[in-house]
């Protein structure tokens, strides 16, 4: 992995807690842009899809032609982290959501939204994350809930048993908030995700 | 697994909602029909309340908290964050509103206040408040207080922009003074604004509000709500504004589109075609009731 690379990474800026995610990202020496049209996808290396409100978001990306392009992106094999809003928009499927709802389905897994309840039963709690040595402190914000995984889908966080953070191949999935926790750790292991994707082009352009 | 406990109502967990809504809108609604027009032009949350401010204005009268029948069935109606006024003062009603589940309160001077000198202690709460403010010692008194989320109070029910404009200039052009201010000064400012030391040290520091700062009072068109988002707010609340219009529909869907696209203008003149007539509104002279002076 090339660490002097400089990843241009974007952050769908339609609604919801982008400006969060974009500043952890310049943290740690990232190229942050937001997304809010089709030609802001042009030239990026990742994509952050971010919390927010779902129903919006999917409304808005339907009104402005983001899905094929979205779609297009993930599919090349570019990474994407989506986090609790973001995460259902990766879904396969989308339980309690708007019948119209856009889902992705970039991601083998099935959400229901609000899973863990209203904001009243919000909570943030320590977990466990496969590949990091000390215990991540998630905030869960009217969570989706992930109730199944495909069997191309890697748990790497669970919380009372169920998986909170998954991967599969370039997608990155959180149903908790690492941008507004004060730690970088996740969005680290996404900016890794991108470097090796943009090392994994360069390899197979020179043999070409 | 983990085994770690977790806690509910954290200052955290609190502040994180009020970071889902920015670049949205949350618009009043007063019936369930209301919210699911809210919720399919893509508002971001609906505050649940029995009149508009327009109507408040008009009717007179003590206005209070909701009838928790009527909260219930906009909570059924839509799957958004739903929130709800408390009077400034009554943490009775905010207990209740708590106990009903809904998702954020605002503590708002539009109800006629029941106590003329305290604020709810938000602390005590699990559920997350905004409060109203027209600069930036107000706002520090309520962040102090525990409040999550500010937003200019403007003059609510009016359909005119000017006092959230002035609100919102007050509150950003202190802030930015207090950024190039020197640390003797910032006693100063502390005791000018009458708001705690530690909380103008935080801005001195970081150059922003230490919670998400939003608009409301008077927004009614597309242009006013990126007007708001160009001079600094987070997100913007639209009360009368929307369901005082010709076609509430359509204008709904333009404002959500103009809040995400406010900086460009090519879209704000789309979306703000063909909209039919805005609420009509009134100007400041014609009020005899400025309800962005309740609170202290």
């Amino acid at each position: 992995m090339n660490e002097s690379v400089t990843p241009k990474i974007g952050v769908l800026a339609l609604q919801g807690a982008f400006s969060a995610h974009v500043d952890r990202l310049r943290a740690i020496g990232v190229d942050a842009r937001v997304v809010r049209l089709p030609a802001d996808l042009e030239a990026l290396d990742g994509l952050v899809l971010p919390g927010g409100e779902s129903t919006t978001m999917s409304n808005l990306l339907g009104t402005f032609d983001l899905v094929a392009p979205l779609r297009r992106f993930i599919t090349v094999g570019r990474p994407v982290l989506g986090t609790c809003a973001g995460m259902i928009l990766l879904a396969e499927k989308i339980l309690d959501g708007r019948s119209d709802q856009i889902a992705l389905a970039s991601c083998g897994i099935v959400v229901r939204r609000n899973g863990y309840g209203r904001q009243v039963d919000s909570f943030e709690t320590a977990i466990d994350v496969t590949g990091l040595t000390d215990p991540f402190p998630a905030i869960f914000i009217r969570a989706p809930r992930i109730e199944q995984t495909s069997d191309d889908v890697e748990v790497l966080a669970r919380h009372d048993g169920d998986p909170v953070l998954v991967r599969e191949a370039n997608v990155l999935a959180a149903s908790f908030h690492p941008e507004l926790a004060n730690d970088d750790r996740i969005h680290r292991l996404f900016a890794d995700m991108v470097r090796d994707a943009i090392d994994n082009d360069k390899i197979s352009n020179e043999v070409r | 697994m983990s085994g770690s406990p977790s806690s509910v109502g954290s200052f955290p967990v609190k502040r994180g909602l009020a970071e889902m809504l920015k670049g949205g809108v949350i618009m009043d609604v007063v019936t369930p029909e209301q919210a699911k027009i809210a919720e399919d032009a893509g508002a971001c949350a609906v505050m649940a309340l029995e009149r508009v401010p327009a109507d408040i204005r008009r009717d007179g009268g003590v206005a209070r908290m909701s009838d928790p029948e009527m909260i219930d069935g906009i909570q059924a109606a839509v799957s958004i964050p739903v929130m709800a006024k408390a009077r400034i003062g009554h943490f009775v009603e905010a207990q209740i509103l708590q106990a009903l589940g809904v998702d954020f309160i605002d503590e708002s001077e539009v109800l006629t206040p029941a106590d003329e000198a305290h604020h709810i202690d938000k602390f005590r709460f699990v559920v997350p408040f905004v409060c109203g403010a027209t600069n930036l010692g107000e706002a520090l008194r309520r962040i102090s207080e525990g409040a999550c989320m500010i937003r200019s109070k403007g003059e609510a029910g009016t359909g005119n922009v000017v006092e959230a404009v002035r609100h919102l200039r007050s509150i950003l052009g202190d802030i930015k003074k207090i950024g190039t201010a020197d640390s003797a000064e910032l006693f100063d400012w502390a005791k000018k604004l009458q708001a705690p030391l530690p909380l103008v040290q935080e801005i001195a520091e970081t150059g922003k509000l230490p919670v998400p700062l939003f608009c409301a009072g008077g927004l009614a068109t597309p242009a006013d709500a990126a007007l708001a988002m160009q001079l600094g707010a987070e997100a913007v609340f639209v009360g009368s504004g929307i369901f005082k219009s010709d076609h509430p529909a359509p204008r709904a869907k333009a404002i959500v589109e103009a809040t995400t696209h406010f900086d460009n203008p090519d879209i704000l003149a789309k979306v703000s075609r063909g909209l039919g007539a805005p609420m009509t509104g009134i100007g400041m002279d014609e009020i005899n009731q400025r309800y962005a002076e309740r609170g202290w």
